[in-house]
């Protein structure tokens, strides 16, 4: 390979990369717009509701977390499909039955939303029963339901297009949207599965570890994206670290070779008494190593999110929502070039995440499926 | 609390959302995008050995033919050697041959030559032996033409023998 050719093949990605970059930031204003217009009807609603304050933390919470509806622009809220599984049966009816407080009276029962935007069952009198709630499974297509078959969506027509592409070109370079993702499965293939499992038996394993980094990755961008129809906190939501980092216990324990398992319970070459200390550790490390998986990943995320929409919040807490223009326009410059930094800062994140995540996923993998002479050293 | 409470309906999502993307790409993407990736990458490390084929084999090739060519040169030094070994020889046997042809052409003159001395010699003889006579004849002729002179002859041989017998 010559010269040139190995620096365009790395420009290419890099400008790319930037460009990403440049979109996600450059949508960053109208992420405020938007805050700027709720925050205005926040203070509309305010004046209804006996002048609500603005509270930050209230917001935050908010965002990051899951809801029945999905907020477009101003007050145009999509309405999402609600499916609940009540003893009576299946109810399933529009999320628009329930916006702003309201009550929807369902076949078996009648249904409000909490302020935390959970649901809840409501009886005659309009009040919360407790029990008739802690008996319904809310199954509803939220939001963040909606953000993942949406990334679903997105990850097979990209992939299997780019399969499609693969074999109309034969073994011929890749091409377009190939091109910049090529290198990166190049790279999990090589720098991730082969070092970390070893040459015998990552190529078992790679298709899953593809799937588990462009899922995390694309859902982490997805969250990043401030408009319609992304900007779902997913995975900064417990359940996808919670199922991602499930799936990699179950395939450690499920892999694992009869070494793994002898150094967990007893390691050879170690006297029994520092074995009754070791093993008690060995057998937790076997269920905390997934469990650290799902905290970094939580935490990273969510994290990232309220970090941003502190900043951003920032301006409202100064101005007073809306009452003191000076603090709002002296905070606004500030605020904002904190957001875009932390919008970059968690664009590396994105990626820095799924790559973290997929690296101990097969470093766990490589343990539990490593040949006994590998052990001793 | 409700930030760490997993939410089952979402759960329930999750998991049929990464089942279905784990099977679908597991199946119709990742499998056709690395075989064709190994495929493109076996091609290259193919082509490449090729080459390096390729390349030794000219080598070698080169060599042989430098090989050859030694040997043709030399082919040609021993071809031309014997070439002038067999001039060499020729031309020395046909000297040979040449030099024993003179000596037998001068050997046949000098007998020529020694026979015509002889002839001419005895020849010489004889005509010197016939002028002797004739010269002697005539001496005779001239002295003895009287008689006194014929009687003093006869005395002096006469007396010469008588010496000669005393």
């Amino acid at each position: 390979m010559n010269g040139t050719s190995a620096f365009s093949f790395l420009l290419k990605p890099l400008v790319r990369a930037a460009f990403a970059l440049f979109l996600v930031v450059s949508c960053s204003p109208a992420f405020a717009q938007e805050h700027e217009q709720l925050a205005g009807s926040n203070e509309v609603h305010g004046e209804e509701h006996a002048k609500k304050e603005f509270k930050a933390g209230e917001l935050i919470m908010e965002h990051i977390g899951d809801s029945h509806d999905w907020h477009i622009v101003g007050h145009t809220h999509l309405p999402l499909p609600v499916i609940l599984k009540t003893p009576g049966g299946w109810e399933f009816f529009s999320s628009s039955h329930l916006a702003h407080g309201e009550h929807y009276s369902g076949k078996y029962g009648t249904y409000a939303l909490t302020e935390k935007n959970k649901m809840m069952v409501v009886d005659a009198a309009g009040s919360a029963d407790e029990l008739a709630t802690k008996a319904i499974i809310d199954f509803s297509l939220t939001k963040n339901a909606m953000t993942l078959l949406l990334c679903v969506t997105l990850m097979c027509v990209i992939f299997i297009g780019m399969a499609r592409g693969y074999a109309k070109r034969g073994i011929a370079g890749p091409k377009g949207l190939a091109s910049f993702l090529e290198p990166i499965i190049v790279f999990v293939r090589d720098d991730i599965a082969k070092n970390s499992i070893g040459e015998k038996h990552h190529m078992r394993f790679v298709p899953y570890l593809l799937t588990l980094f462009f899922f995390i990755w694309f859902l982490n961008l997805i969250g990043l994206i401030p408009i319609f129809p992304f900007g779902a906190n997913v995975t900064g939501n417990i359940v996808t670290p919670l199922v991602l980092s499930t799936v990699t216990f179950l395939l450690v324990t499920l892999v694992a070779k009869w070494p793994y398992w002898r150094h967990m319970l007893a390691m050879p070459g170690i006297p029994i008494p520092v074995l009754i200390i070791l093993t008690p550790i060995e057998i937790m490390g076997h269920f905390i190593r997934p469990f650290t998986l799902l905290i970094r990943l939580f935490a990273n995320i969510m994290a990232g999110h309220i970090v941003l929409l502190v900043f951003f919040c920032l301006i409202f807490i100064f101005s007073k929502n809306g009452d003191s223009l000076i603090g709002g326009f002296a905070t606004s410059p500030f605020a904002l070039a904190f957001t875009i930094f932390i919008n970059c800062l968690e664009l590396l994140v994105a990626a820095l995440q799924a790559y973290v995540f997929t690296l101990l996923t097969s470093i766990y993998i490589g343990t539990a499926v490593a040949e006994p002479h590998h052990d001793h050293h | 609390m409700s930030l760490v409470t997993p939410d089952i309906g979402l759960l329930f999502w999750m998991c049929i959302s990464f089942g279905i993307v784990v099977f679908l790409l597991g199946k119709y993407a990742w499998k056709p995008i690395l075989s064709s990736v190994k495929q493109r990458e076996s091609s290259i490390e193919d082509a490449l050995n090729e080459a390096k084929k390729m390349r030794d084999d000219m080598a070698k090739m080169s060599a042989s033919n430098e090989e050859i060519m030694r040997q043709a040169r030399a082919e040609r030094e021993t071809l031309l050697k014997d070439a002038r070994d067999i001039r060499d020889k020729e031309i020395s046997e046909a000297k040979t041959r040449a030099k024993a042809e003179a000596d037998a052409m001068l050997g046949r003159a000098r007998e020529d030559i020694r026979n015509e001395k002889n002839a001419a010699i005895t020849e010489m003889k004889n005509q010197v032996a016939e002028l002797s006579i004739q010269v002697a004849e005539r001496i005779l002729k001239d002295k003895l033409g009287d008689a006194a002179a014929q009687k003093a002859l006869v005395d002096k041989v006469m007396t010469e023998a008588d010496m000669r017998k005393s």
